[in-house]
């Protein structure tokens, strides 16, 4: 750690150099999965008990497709975010972006992963205080080598196109929580990633500004192409996603496909689920 | 695919694309840690008063050296000086020490503050070098200003008491330059290598919390709730 950190930038250079020679292609390839998990385990060790959080995740995502992670709370969704988004390393298994295994990624070639090939978005926003909307926007594209001015006209497109171009001098505190949350939605999109990866983005929001994010993701799948991964609570999710997967202790209890998919069904699944028991879909 | 993408070479990036990925978060991490430094300002001016309080007293006492030089005291009794010369230096040692220790509680505070924002600046892809430029440039920022304003304050305290004890001509007989003419170091020899030092222990202390925030996984960062 310390001798990276008094590396010369020659070797830096070098070192983001090779990082980007390797993942580039890699990202190029079209695959039909973007994300691919193999029985991913994680354990978090907490003193001398063990916490099973993720049990044997095996997991297939298309390119493009809208996703969401129910499950009960404590269940490992967000565990799952942080392997998925390359934030946290699994006990057990493998997770590929792109077919990269992410395991065999350096500290270099992650942070790359993360400017360029994923998106984050998080239930309390984490917009950087100290920042307006238009720099927290732009943030992404600093680290990704965007020149200055390509990154405020990119910084402004995206700003605007979740409705907020008027507000980009305004500081986090200053907007409402789903002001904010579109900030971090356009900032999750600064580099233009394959994936946005969102855990519980609504959360924090009341029923309508929650609604209108949800609206907002859907859209951007769309028009995008991006594919959509997010760990929720919220049923609203259910009438936008092309496939729910249910998981409860670690597990993968369920997956259903767009065209299964029914609120009032899924009630009673996510019902049955807190009670420990896993029904047939009506 | 992205956007990004057309714009780069079969290999990945060009050239210049990496160099400005280098060398611009540089210029970015001073205008970021400039940002924190102004905006939480009562925060950084208890970090900065630390600095300021050590680097006065230093001030101070190479101010009375010159003075008592001028003044010929120091030569009517060498061995006195000398004695009261051996006394402020352990002070000065000591204020330093207690300085930097509250330079490094402050800034390891500053970094659990922002555990989240540092996860977040790692999930949109920021080095760990970026955390730590970004935590060093802020300490030196504070060590700069802190001990700017320490030397000013200490060395007009020490000129005004010497003035009213000796008299104010005592200010003509002063070295004001960088040296004296004996070779000796002069006042602004003096008011240099005090700020100097301010800022140099500033760093130095900033190293450790710099670390920290740099080490911290990003999973780890965004879970804290606070
Ligand atoms: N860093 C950690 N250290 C120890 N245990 C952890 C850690 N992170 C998660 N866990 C445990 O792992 C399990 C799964 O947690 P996780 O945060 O993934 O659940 P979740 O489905 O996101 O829940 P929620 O809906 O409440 O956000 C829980 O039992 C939790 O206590
Ligand atoms: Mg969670």
């Amino acid at each position: 750690m310390a001798m990276e950190q008094m590396m010369p930038s020659g070797e830096m250079q070098e070192r983001m150099q090779e990082a980007a020679k390797k993942l580039e292609p890699m990202m190029e390839q079209v695959s039909e999965f973007v994300v691919r998990t193999r029985d991913v385990h994680k354990i978090y060790l907490m003193g001398k008990v063990e916490v099973h959080a993720l049990r044997g995740v095996t997991l297939d995502i298309k390119r493009g497709e809208y996703i969401s992670i129910m499950g009960p709370s404590g269940s490992g969704k967000s565990t799952l975010f942080n392997m998925i988004g390359g934030l946290d390393k699994p006990t057990a298994g493998s997770v590929y972006i792109n077919e990269v295994d992410l395991a065999q990624l350096d500290a270099y070639e992650l942070a790359w992963l993360r400017c360029r090939t994923i998106g984050y978005i998080f239930q309390t926003f984490n917009l950087i205080p100290v920042m307006t909307a238009l720099e927290n926007v732009t943030l992404p594209m600093i680290f990704a080598g965007v020149p200055e001015d390509e990154r405020r006209d990119r910084g402004m497109e995206l700003l605007r196109r979740v409705g907020l171009a008027e507000r980009w001098n305004h500081k986090p505190f200053e907007l409402s929580g789903g002001q904010q949350q579109r900030v971090a939605i356009a900032r999750a999109l600064a580099n233009d990633p394959a994936i946005i990866l969102a855990d519980e983005p609504t959360g924090n929001l009341d029923l309508k500004t929650g609604k209108e994010i949800i609206e907002l993701l859907k859209e951007l799948n769309q028009e995008k192409g991006v594919t959509i991964i997010s760990a929720t609570h919220d049923l609203k999710m259910i009438d936008v996603s092309d496939r729910v997967i249910w998981i409860r202790d670690g597990q993968i209890a369920r997956i259903e496909d767009r065209s299964k998919i029914r609120v009032e069904a899924a009630l009673e699944v996510e019902e049955a689920l807190m009670e420990g028991e896993l029904p047939d879909i009506p | 695919m992205t956007r990004a993408r057309g714009s780069m070479t079969a290999f990945g990036l060009t050239r210049e694309e990496i160099r400005r990925q280098i060398q611009l978060p540089w210029s970015e991490a001073f205008r970021i840690s400039w940002r924190y430094v102004t905006i939480r300002l009562g925060r950084s001016l208890v970090t900065a008063s630390t600095i300021f309080l050590s680097v006065a007293f230093l001030m101070a006492v190479c101010t009375m050296i010159l003075a008592a030089k001028a003044t010929g005291h120091a030569e009517e009794d060498p061995q006195a000086f000398a004695a009261t010369l051996a006394r402020y230096k352990w002070s000065v040692i000591l204020g330093f020490m207690i300085c930097s220790t509250g330079i490094v509680s402050a800034l390891l505070m500053s970094v659990t503050e922002r555990f989240r924002e540092i996860g977040t600046m790692k999930c949109l892809g920021a080095l760990d070098n970026f955390i730590v430029r970004m935590f060093l440039i802020e300490a030196s920022l504070m060590g700069l200003f802190g001990s700017l304003a320490g030397a000013i304050v200490g060395a007009l305290i020490m000129l005004v008491w010497a003035g009213i004890r000796e008299g104010f001509s005592l200010w003509a007989k002063i070295p004001w330059g960088v040296k004296s003419a004996t070779g000796d170091w002069g006042f602004l020899g003096y008011f240099i290598a005090s700020v100097l030092a301010g800022v140099i222990l500033s760093i130095v202390s900033a190293i450790i919390p710099a670390n920290r925030a740099a080490k911290l996984q990003a999973a780890d960062a965004l879970r804290t709730e606070i």
